[in-house]
């Protein structure tokens, strides 16, 4: 549980925000500039805010008011920093164990053969950290920040510096924390598709505010916030659950909202909870069932939401049970005439849902 | 064949001054290092009010003369001095005319020399590693004493040998504060200018400037190898 309420005025920067958040992982999401790492730097005791006040786990951090700014070391708040920040003189294994010998093994503690297990680190123990990769150094850096005991685990663009390769080397690891650790985690990133993958709420910020806060399905659905997560990138994000698979064509079917989707061939077991993006882009509309289509996915719904304005695109709110984005031309929405309230059919090529658009839902957002 | 290895004995008026310009340097050195890595600290990472004022005040030996620098530790530290009545009367303490006062002197002459060295290479020190370490539960002198003091030790080694050579070297404020007491206060530098005023004493004017020369190249010689190693020891790419 963190509840953060604060306000804090860097140069002619001007941070004001107010969040909470429970279990489960919390991206920041926001454009660089946004305040998002002013944010966490505020959480873990590294800036100061003028004004407000910051709890976690029923332990107030800071209180203006009552006077009460715990120094960072008091916090037990992990941080993985996006340049992992190992220290030089200190090999691996000493780096792991660094914040290990301060925390209070009374409260309990991690247990260090589980977190070298848990990230896969057996093989680096007694290496000098510059000769570790981006990916092995990030790794390093969480186990190091897990093992000093934290309340909860705050992560800076932990992904930022790293290739694409190594990113996905990398995010298996972060669903781990989150499912088996049950550990809290801050998530700070401007990469959309990063917190579409591991995140299950997400904290939109804007120029030092918070423009939208709520699960990552509620957020995507919302046009209103386009300009601010990307209007590239726009498409709503739906829950689905594996449900079935055609070997024979290597498809995957998912169920969602009492709809079937079916998408390029998932090696998850049945049942497996996930998270998909069904970019806008991707989505078509068609006002009677097309027969003799190659779209593998006809979703049956009604129009709920247009959003105007002169650009050549319009973005189109359907309801099929669950909201779902179809970015078409304004010349086609004249042409079928559409308007809020109206039946419509959504067509989605199954080839469109590629595994960048997937992530497994954590099991905080499960319930 | 007598004569080279008379060339190769040290005398023993040489050897006097050898030890106790060692002594008086290793002393000098070994008491002020600590203050010398505090006081680094402090100019280094903490911001105060007349802060300026400070450092203008841990570089003042640098900038005046020696002579000076000799003369006021004479009115504080001398056997009537402020300080030096109140060490002899209850201590027993009298570091005027002793070697106790040059090591002091040159204790004083060096410390801005090392304060500096080490200020610089405590700057070279990411702050981020230090904030990495305070999130880690460090408090601030934990996070020095295992971030800050390790990654800063080559500085603090340079530190340590400019101070050290600058101890070796030391002559306006020791001959003006303890004087040039052979035995007692008679270091190589002092024993250098006292053969240069003797008549004949240039061969052994000589041979104390090849022991300065020879004592210098082992010590540049010797840190530059230790240097060397801690720099690998730190993982740095030898600043």
């Amino acid at each position: 549980m963190i509840d953060v309420d604060i306000r804090l005025t860097k140069d002619d920067f001007r941070l004001d925000t107010k969040f909470e958040t429970d279990t489960g992982l919390t991206a920041l999401f926001g454009k660089s500039g946004s305040g998002k790492t002013t944010l966490i730097n505020a959480i873990a005791g590294l800036e100061r805010p003028d004004e407000g006040r910051i709890e976690v786990d029923g332990n107030v951090l800071f209180d203006a008011n009552a006077g009460i700014n715990l120094p960072p070391e008091k916090r037990r708040l992990g941080y993985v920093f996006q340049e992992s920040r190992l220290f030089p003189h200190l090999n691996v294994s000493k780096n792991l164990a660094y914040g290990m010998t301060l925390a209070r093994p009374a409260e309990g503690g991690q247990d260090f053969k589980r977190i070298v297990e848990l990230l896969d680190l057996g093989a680096l123990l007694t290496r000098r950290t510059r000769t570790l990769s981006g990916g092995e150094r990030q790794r390093v850096a969480i186990g190091r920040a897990l093992l000093a005991n934290p309340r909860i685990l705050l992560m800076d663009e932990p992904l930022a510096s790293l290739d694409a390769g190594r990113k996905a080397e990398i995010i298996p690891f972060i669903e781990r924390l989150r499912d088996e650790l049950l550990l809290p985690i801050v998530y700070v990133s401007h990469a959309i598709e990063e917190v579409i993958r591991v995140a299950d709420t997400m904290v939109v910020m804007s120029d030092g505010r918070v423009a939208a806060g709520g699960s990552v399905e509620d957020i995507m659905s919302r046009l209103d916030l386009y300009p601010l997560t990307g209007r590239y990138e726009t498409g709503a994000v739906i829950a689905a659950t594996v449900v079935g698979n055609d070997l024979d064509f290597g498809l995957t079917e998912l169920s969602f909202a009492e709809n079937r989707l079916w998408v390029p061939r998932l090696d998850l077991p049945l049942g497996t909870e996930l998270r998909v993006r069904l970019r806008a882009r991707d989505v078509s509309l068609c006002l009677e069932r097309p027969e003799k289509t190659s779209f593998l996915n006809i979703l049956e719904g009604s129009v709920r939401e247009m959003d105007a304005g002169d650009r050549p695109q319009v973005d189109v709110l359907v309801d099929v049970g669950a909201p779902v984005i179809a970015r078409v031309s304004r010349r086609s929405v004249q042409t079928l005439a559409l308007k809020p309230g109206m039946p419509v059919f959504v067509l989605i090529k199954a080839i469109a849902i590629d595994r960048h658009s997937l992530g497994r839902r954590g099991s905080a957002s499960r319930g | 064949m007598n004569e080279t290895a008379a060339f190769w004995e040290l005398s023993p008026l040489e050897i006097e001054a050898i030890g106790l310009s060692l002594k008086v340097s290793f002393w000098a050195v070994f008491f002020t290092l600590p203050l010398g890595i505090v006081v680094a600290w402090v100019l280094a990472r903490c911001e105060f009010w007349g802060k300026s004022l400070f450092n203008g005040f841990v570089h003042l030996p640098l900038i005046l003369p020696p002579v000076v620098v000799g003369y006021l530790l004479l009115v504080v530290l001398g056997r009537r001095g402020v300080l030096g009545a109140w060490l002899f009367d209850v201590f027993g303490i009298t570091v005027a005319f002793t070697w106790k006062g040059a090591a002091v002197a040159a204790a004083v002459m060096a410390f801005p020399l090392m304060v500096r060295a080490i200020r610089l290479s405590i700057e070279s020190v990411d702050m981020r590693l230090e904030q990495a370490a305070r999130t880690l539960g460090a408090n601030p002198f934990r996070v020095f004493a295992s971030v800050t003091l390790p990654l800063s030790l080559p500085g603090v080694f340079v530190g340590l040998l400019l101070a050290f050579a600058r101890c070796l070297g030391e002559f306006g404020a020791t001959i003006t504060f303890v004087s040039n007491i052979p035995g007692e206060t008679r270091t190589l530098p002092l024993a250098l200018y006292s053969l240069v005023q003797s008549p004949g004493g240039d061969a052994g004017a000589l041979r104390i400037v090849l022991i300065s020369v020879a004592l210098a190249m082992v010590a540049l010689v010797a840190s530059e190898i230790l240097a060397r190693r801690m720099n690998a020891r730190i993982g740095g790419s030898g600043r």
